[in-house]
């Protein structure tokens, strides 16, 4: 347990401190040093990837790098084709950005607990969260870019006058104006909402869950984390790729014209 | 849990990653994985043309041989007509002077026999002549009696 004397005592102590950013400033201009930190690193390492297996990318034979790359970029692709009709050059690399971004940071928590916090401590930093995705802000910054590329793409293909009028006249036809009106507002809203929420709690519970293991006996300790170490594996991918899917699903709307 | 500004600082980078990946990511692969795809489909084709054109190709040897054999057994049935019939040919030959050589034999025979017969004719003569010498005792002429002489021999050939 790291650095007990900033925390609370006991179990409680130890996983307010598991959960508690690293943060400058105060009320909203603060900022959470160790989310911007991982996903930027994270996201470094993910360019750094793709642009490395780009830079050599040939028609002929591919190396390691590229072959995983290109795996990454059909499997994309062919998620993409299939929920998204229109001709954009921005959906797939967007989709293929957020699925290795998030699943990278996603992949934060299959780290030991206490591992990372115990280096951040031995270097004199008291409060770690490294999970990019325990962090509401790091969730909604994604959810929200994507919601405004809906609002964008809505106004762009249908026109201001379109979107207004399919805010306004559907499901129900004019006659329930004020109703379809709340109703889209609802729907839309919803979307960015629950894009964040549902990747933030799956895996803020699964960090949670990993703590509560950290603080059983350490003969127990193997036995419970294991498993659920094999099975967090499934879940930060299909969190990834879920808010991949989800993102092309909602923009492949957005581009539908009624 | 308090929503702050790490939110906008998390939104650039977002969008910073989106464009990078848009612009220097994307493109590059996709490409090579079409061209790639574009080359796999030619190469099939390739293969798919040359297997026809080996299938063509056997096809057409097959053909030729079956040429070759029947021009081959047609010189055959040719070389066999000819050598029966320089056989025959030769046959005929040796008959012909084999009679000829006969012939020839035939004629020489004869001809050593009329020789023979001369000598005969002319040793005869002279046997009669000695033994009419004898018998008459006397000289014959010969000169006076020539005729005779003639006479009988040629009643003798």
């Amino acid at each position: 347990m790291a650095s007990e004397a900033h925390a609370a005592e006991g179990a409680t102590g130890y996983i307010i401190h598991h959960l508690t950013p690293l943060r400058v400033g105060e009320g909203f201009w603060s900022l959470h040093l160790d989310t911007l930190f991982f996903s930027a690193v994270l996201g470094g390492l993910f360019v750094w990837f793709f642009k490395t297996a780009a830079e050599k990318a040939t028609s002929g034979v591919p190396g390691l790098a590229q072959n995983f790359a290109e795996m990454l970029i059909e499997f994309i692709d062919t998620q993409v084709k299939d929920s998204f009709h229109g001709n954009s050059k921005l959906i797939a690399p967007l989709a293929l950005t957020i699925f290795c971004w998030v699943f990278l940071w996603n992949f934060m928590d299959m780290f030991p607990v206490d591992l990372l916090p115990l280096i951040g401590s031995l270097m004199g930093i008291d409060y770690l969260r490294v999970v990019p995705s325990t962090d509401l802000n790091a969730t909604f910054a994604m959810s929200i870019s994507v919601f405004f590329l809906i609002i964008f793409y809505s106004i762009k293909i249908k026109g201001p006058v379109g979107f207004a009028k399919e805010l306004m006249f559907q499901p129900f036809g004019p006659w329930l104006l004020p109703f379809n009106l709340l109703l889209k507002l609802v729907e839309e809203i919803a979307k960015p909402i629950s894009l964040a929420l549902r990747l933030f709690g799956n895996l803020y519970a699964g960090e949670l869950i990993f703590i509560l293991i950290a603080l059983l006996p350490w003969y127990i300790q193997p036995v419970l984390s294991f498993p659920w170490a094999i099975f967090h594996i499934l879940i930060i991918t299909l969190q990834a790729f879920i808010f991949m899917v989800l993102t092309v699903v909602y923009l492949s709307m957005a581009h539908e014209d009624h | 849990m308090s929503i702050n500004a790490t939110l906008i600082g998390q939104m650039i980078t977002f969008a910073l990653l989106v464009w990078f990946t848009m612009k220097y990511i994307w493109p590059p692969l996709f490409d090579s994985l079409e061209e790639r795809k574009k080359k796999i489909a030619e190469g099939l084709a390739a293969a798919e043309k040359g297997h026809e054109e080996i299938l063509l190709a056997e096809k057409k040897a097959k053909k030729v041989l079956k040429e070759a054999k029947e021009q081959s057994s047609e010189i055959v049935t040719l070389a066999q007509k000819r050598a029966n019939e320089i056989v025959e040919e030769s046959k005929d030959t040796a008959k012909k002077e084999g009679e000829r050589l006969i012939v020839a034999a035939i004629a020489q025979i004869e001809q050593e026999r009329q020789q023979a017969k001369e000598v005969l004719r002319h040793e005869v003569v002279s046997l009669a002549l000695k033994a009419a010498e004898q018998i008459l005792g006397a000289e014959i002429d010969q000169g006076k009696h020539q005729d005779i002489i003639s006479k009988v021999s040629n009643q003798l050939g």
